[in-house]
């Protein structure tokens, strides 16, 4: 007769038992119902063959937030969320972005215990317009977590973010949190193409808006900000753990379409002093992985769409996702969390909506992880 | 290739009474005599004044009929009427307009320049521009959100057409249960994430769609298995 056990009981025996498990019960953190019963029914299966319980008794049995049990990973300090580049049209909550959008907020709302706080990584907007990031902060305003907001080039060029500015605060700031230093860069700041050319306010945001439109600059943080940041680093401990939030990439991976900053060798020269430095960044809604000295990079996901990789400059450490399914809305795309290491380190956890979830760590990046790519 | 058929035309012309060429009497006496010679395109015809149709034509004549006829083939589309008058005027009526004089080796008439296969700056010029106004209208609706309902434009997903990869249809595509060809796809999109209303497969639109994409994809590399 095989013992009966509580749901935390179960999740401890059967991590116990293997790394294979012990993956299974991380996966369930934050996995939306169609993925919930995918893995529930591997568990259920697992269960079974360790004969802890029996398999029909297994699905009565809620157990999808195993993952936050107490001790579950003792080596995490604390987490935080993120959502990113939703890309919200003026056109209400039923539009397919919208209800993207949402889907993410519940995703992050479901995380039990809650997130410190939730990262939204720019480009709420689409076009920049005031009823687009209304629209955009009323999504995120049901959010449980607190949210540190940064702002992306599709939110900035229509009024330069005035409208942003007001709604959201700075564009770019710094804050402590259990003992890591935060900074949030405005990096997608672009010399005036405009002026010259006599482009309106709406000309130059639907330039910007194209990804592959070669009207416009490059990005880049600025001499403003860099200075800025010098001095916001200054009073920081070199031992202190130091994330840096940016839109774009702090580095460069493919000019076209602005995979790029300009400056990112001066802004990095800024990082490389620190023991251990994290750049998140969004932009590119793809699972993105670099590390260049002793700074790790971490591409986050879109919630609209997923793009392909670029056909050159691909860091290698990218384990490249597979070509998102067209005829799928959400494949490809989704949000995610990170995992501050009580080493000051980050693991990345991409939370795909619509296949399995896939953890970037820290360990691997150090260890080298074999990418490849670029396949589009 | 062209010696070859020079020779062809004479040899054929040398021969009195010829199979293949048509010959017909334009005038009972030999002060009004005319021997025609017909080539091969059916469409240029010379008329040697005062040669009876029944007779052979002397070497020098003959050379002369084929060399006329090998410069007028150059123009294949004209149909061209020539006349080689006794005192060697050579006069050239081109589809059916009055008859103009021609000198070997000098300017042909414009009316057969116009229609030349030898083409020039000019002809590619024209053709570039109008390539380049179709994949140019094709970019535009390709980055417009004209085509679709909801605001959404194709180079979002697909910035420099990338990730379309039209060098893989058609193929079967289940979701549509189905063999699929490029446009096929493209009214995939305009109808699901655009929100759209599918294009006729002869909509100028889904030409000019399919012309940036194909350009924007011509020789990237494919990558067998993987798409």
């Amino acid at each position: 007769m095989p013992k009966y056990l509580t749901p935390k009981e179960l999740e401890r025996e059967l991590r116990e038992r293997s790394p294979e498990s012990e993956r299974l019960i991380r996966s369930l953190a934050n996995c939306d119902r169609r993925h919930f019963l995918k893995v529930s029914a591997k568990f259920a299966a697992m269960a079974a063959a360790a004969t802890v319980i029996q398999p029909h008794a297994f699905q009565l049995v809620n157990v999808a937030y195993a993952a936050d049990a107490p001790g579950a990973a003792p080596d995490v300090a604390f987490r935080f969320a993120y959502i990113s580049d939703s890309h919200l049209f003026s056109r209400g909550m039923t539009h397919r972005f919208a209800k993207a959008a949402l889907k993410a907020v519940e995703d992050v709302n479901r995380l039990d215990p809650q997130p410190d706080f939730v990262l939204y990584g720019g480009d709420l907007a689409q076009l920049g317009r005031a009823d687009e990031l209304e629209l955009g902060q009323q999504i995120l305003k049901d959010l449980k977590a607190p949210v540190r907001m940064m702002v992306g080039e599709h939110d900035w060029y229509l009024d330069m973010g005035k409208k942003w500015t007001e709604m959201f605060g700075a564009d770019h700031y710094s804050f402590d949190h259990k003992g890591v230093h935060f900074v949030t860069l405005n990096s997608v700041v672009e010399k005036d193409f405009w002026t010259a050319k006599g482009y309106t306010p709406e000309e130059r945001m639907n330039i910007v808006a194209g990804l592959d439109d070669g009207r416009q600059s490059r990005f880049e943080v600025g001499e403003a900000q860099r200075d800025w940041l010098k001095q916001d680093l200054a009073k920081v401990d070199k031992k202190t753990p130091l994330v840096v939030f940016s839109h774009s990439p702090l580095y460069k991976y493919y000019e076209p379409w602005n995979f790029w900053t300009d400056d990112a060798e001066q802004v990095q020269a800024l990082l490389f002093p620190f023991k251990s430095v994290t750049v998140v960044h969004g932009h590119t809604h793809q699972l993105l992985t670099n590390k260049i000295k002793n700074i790790s990079f971490h591409g986050v996901l879109s919630t609209a769409w997923p793009w392909p990789y670029a056909p050159t400059g691909l860091p290698a450490l990218t384990l490249q996702m597979d070509r998102p399914d067209p005829f799928d809305q959400f494949d490809g795309c989704g949000d995610g969390t990170f995992d501050m290491l009580k080493i000051g380190q980050l693991n990345a956890n991409y939370n795909f909506w619509d296949r399995n979830p896939q953890s970037v760590t820290y360990k691997q990046i150090v260890a080298g992880i074999k990418g490849g790519g670029p396949s589009y | 290739m062209r010696s070859l058929r020079a020779l062809f035309v004479f040899a054929a012309v040398a021969a009195a009474g010829g199979v293949w060429v048509g010959v017909r009497a334009e005038a009972p006496t030999d002060e009004w005599a005319t021997r025609t010679v017909t080539a091969c395109d059916h469409r240029k015809v010379v008329v040697i004044e005062g040669v009876r149709a029944d007779e052979k034509l002397p070497p020098a004549k003959a050379q002369q009929v084929a060399d006329l006829l090998q410069d007028l083939m150059r123009y294949c589309n004209a149909e061209v009427k020539a006349r080689i008058a006794k005192n060697e005027l050579i006069t050239l009526s081109i589809n059916g307009l009055p008859y103009q004089q021609y000198v070997p080796g000098m300017e042909p008439p414009i009316e057969l320049v116009r229609g030349k296969s030898d083409y020039g700056e000019r002809d590619r010029a024209i053709w570039k521009a109008e390539l380049d106004k179709l994949v140019k209208e094709g970019d535009r609706l390709f980055h417009s959100d004209e085509i679709g309902t909801n605001g959404i434009a194709c180079a979002m997903c697909h910035p420099h057409a990338s990730n379309t990869h039209p060098e893989t249809y058609p193929k079967y595509q289940i979701e549509m249960k189905q063999i699929a060809l490029l446009r096929d796809m493209v009214n995939w999109c305009i109808e699901n994430p655009l929100e759209g209303k599918k294009l006729a497969d002869d909509d100028p639109k889904m030409r000019a769609l399919e012309a940036y994409i194909l350009t924007q994809r011509t020789g990237v590399k494919m990558e067998s298995g993987k798409h």
